[in-house]
């Protein structure tokens, strides 16, 4: 069963990550920034990404936004810690089908699987992507709308 | 007094019963744009269906109608805020015109002079000069604020002096809804040499705007805040001035002559302004827009607004954990926070019920330094909302904490 079959467990994890969100600090200069302002909307986030070779040691964001937005970076970050830049991209690509309504392996984006009713109000799609997109930024991947 | 009902009849957006994708249409973002009436849209579109021909350069009939068209649009517009027409030069929008005015300013203004504006300000007020003072060397300085917000007689005073050169304040601000006194404004201004620039965009369409009786030296406004089109606006300014300004767009039907020496005879304002081919089916909507607003009258038009807005501002006195930023405001509309939820999220939530208004910051991003939050919302009213738009908006805003709801 995916998250997402679970509506409750869904808004319990989208709840716990507004109220304490993960990993939201400001690295060092030993991190890539990347900084995420948006012209159209509020959302002004910084995504931080340490890599170790090809792995992800450590990633943190920080900024203002919506619910949606905030929650995404944290779980986001918990998800992508660990990852290799390979796996990081294939789990943006998920994220994005998951936002585009296209059929997607929820399972592998774990907690960010709560975010599978998001396109319900289309102006907040942008918002659960701004960390997504800052992060293939960071690993040097050109943004593909 | 306006009959709201009445009102929608004209207004093709409340043709579907009043619904928007199901949901009763409770559109409160008038300051961002407003609805069209029948009236606007079938005279905007009869340059398209009836005389269709490029203006001011046309030798046969139909050309001729269209000019006669295009010129009668700007003296009903001249009329309307009490101008010439050969002051009123028509732009793509409020933010074109200002550009314009700026741009065209800036070879009177050197090293060290000084530019007033406010945390007030929009982008387009904000980002032009901004542009100008970097190119000249000239100051920004920000007209300093009272304890509520407001840009008093006494602030402007206390930063004019003989390095200033221009002033440029929306005469309605756009985030707090708050107006200032144009002509005791323009006064001070004119007292140390200055020019005065109204940027009217929010107060053209809900108040008389009457440039005599203001002395505003430039006036700019767009056309789509007013029921009018898109992509039409105003910049008027005094004949002595526009003769001055340096044009901002160059091309077509703005010369008189030029040869291969470089040398250019420019035509004499407002066509001086009007480079290349214009949007005359706009002009002839703003026209119509003007006529519309005049035949309700701006008296019952201001009472209208202020009855809806007491009633959205006294509804929400009711909501402890909402917090309203200017409920003294003049002008129709109310800007607010709730204490837990982002700004975003009760816009969100508003619109999930089918109520629809802005979050952010409405373009004025300095004004945070203010307001002391990032992002604010916004609701805004104009002649066709009534009593119920604001009943929804209030039942739909106290159950703001409810807002997770939208996604499950």
């Amino acid at each position: 069963m995916s998250i997402s079959d679970d509506p409750q467990f869904m808004r319990e994890i989208l709840t716990d990550h507004i109220k304490y969100p993960r990993n939201k600090r400001e690295g060092d200069e030993s991190y890539v920034s990347v900084h995420m302002a948006s012209a159209s909307c509020i959302d002004d986030v910084h995504v931080q990404i340490k890599m170790d070779g090809e792995v992800i040691k450590d990633l943190c964001w920080h900024g203002t936004g919506c619910s949606i937005s905030c929650a995404s970076c944290s779980i986001m970050t918990e998800l992508l810690r660990g990852k290799t830049r390979a796996e990081a991209l294939v789990l943006a690509d998920t994220f994005d089908k998951l936002m585009n309504l296209e059929p997607c392996d929820e399972d592998s984006l774990e907690e960010a699987d709560c975010f599978a009713n998001v396109p319900k109000e289309p102006a907040r799609i942008n918002c659960a992507k701004i960390g997504w997109k800052g992060v293939r930024k960071a690993l040097g991947q050109e943004i593909r709308e | 007094m306006i009959d709201a009902q009445i009102i929608r009849r004209d207004f093709p957006m409340y043709d579907n019963g009043g619904l928007y994708k199901d949901k009763k249409l409770v559109y409160l973002d008038n300051c961002a744009t407003t609805f069209k009436p029948n009236q606007v849209i079938d005279e905007a579109d009869r340059y398209n269906r009836c005389i269709t021909a490029n203006t001011k350069r046309g030798d046969y009939a139909l050309a001729h109608d269209a000019d006669v068209a295009y010129d009668a649009s700007r003296e009903t517009v001249a009329k309307f805020i009490n101008a010439s027409p050969e002051e009123v030069c028509f732009t793509c929008g409020d933010t074109m015109g200002l550009n314009q005015v700026a741009f065209g300013l800036a070879h009177r203004i050197g090293k060290d002079d000084e530019i007033v504006i406010s945390y007030h300000e929009h982008a387009s007020v904000v980002l032009p000069w901004y542009r100008v003072a970097e190119q000249t060397g000239a100051k920004i300085v920000f007209v300093p604020l009272d304890e509520n917000g407001r840009i008093t007689p006494d602030g402007l005073k206390s930063v004019v002096n003989e390095r200033t050169k221009v002033v440029c304040l929306a005469s309605t601000t756009n985030v707090l809804g708050y107006s200032i006194d144009v002509k005791e404004m323009a006064k001070i201004t004119h007292s140390v040499g200055a020019l005065y620039v109204d940027d009217g965009a929010q107060s053209v369409p809900h108040r008389k705007t009457d440039v005599k009786d203001s002395d505003a030296d430039f006036l700019c406004f767009s056309g789509h805040k007013m029921v009018g089109p898109t992509g039409i606006g105003v910049m008027y300014g005094k004949k002595e001035l526009l003769e001055d300004l340096t044009p901002l767009m160059w091309g077509g039907e703005m010369n008189a002559r030029f040869d291969v020496e470089g040398n250019v005879i420019l035509d004499d304002p407002p066509s001086r302004f009007e480079a290349g081919t214009q949007n005359v089916s706009g002009a002839l909507g703003l026209a119509e827009a003007c006529r519309y607003l005049q035949g309700i009258g701006f008296k019952d038009i201001h009472d209208h607004e202020e009855k809806l807005r007491r009633m959205a501002v006294d509804g929400m006195k009711d909501m402890q954990k909402m917090k309203v930023y200017n409920p003294d405001a003049d002008a129709g509309l109310v800007t607010f926070n709730h204490e837990t939820v982002f700004a975003q999220d009760t816009a969100t939530w508003l619109g999930s019920k089918g109520v629809f208004v802005r979050s952010g910051t409405h373009c004025a991003k300095l004004l945070p330094v203010f307001t002391g939050s990032p992002a604010t919302v916004r609701a805004s009213f104009y002649i066709y909302n009534d009593e119920e738009d604001i009943q929804a908006f209030l039942d739909a805003a106290k159950h703001t904490e409810d807002y997770l709801d939208v996604y499950f």
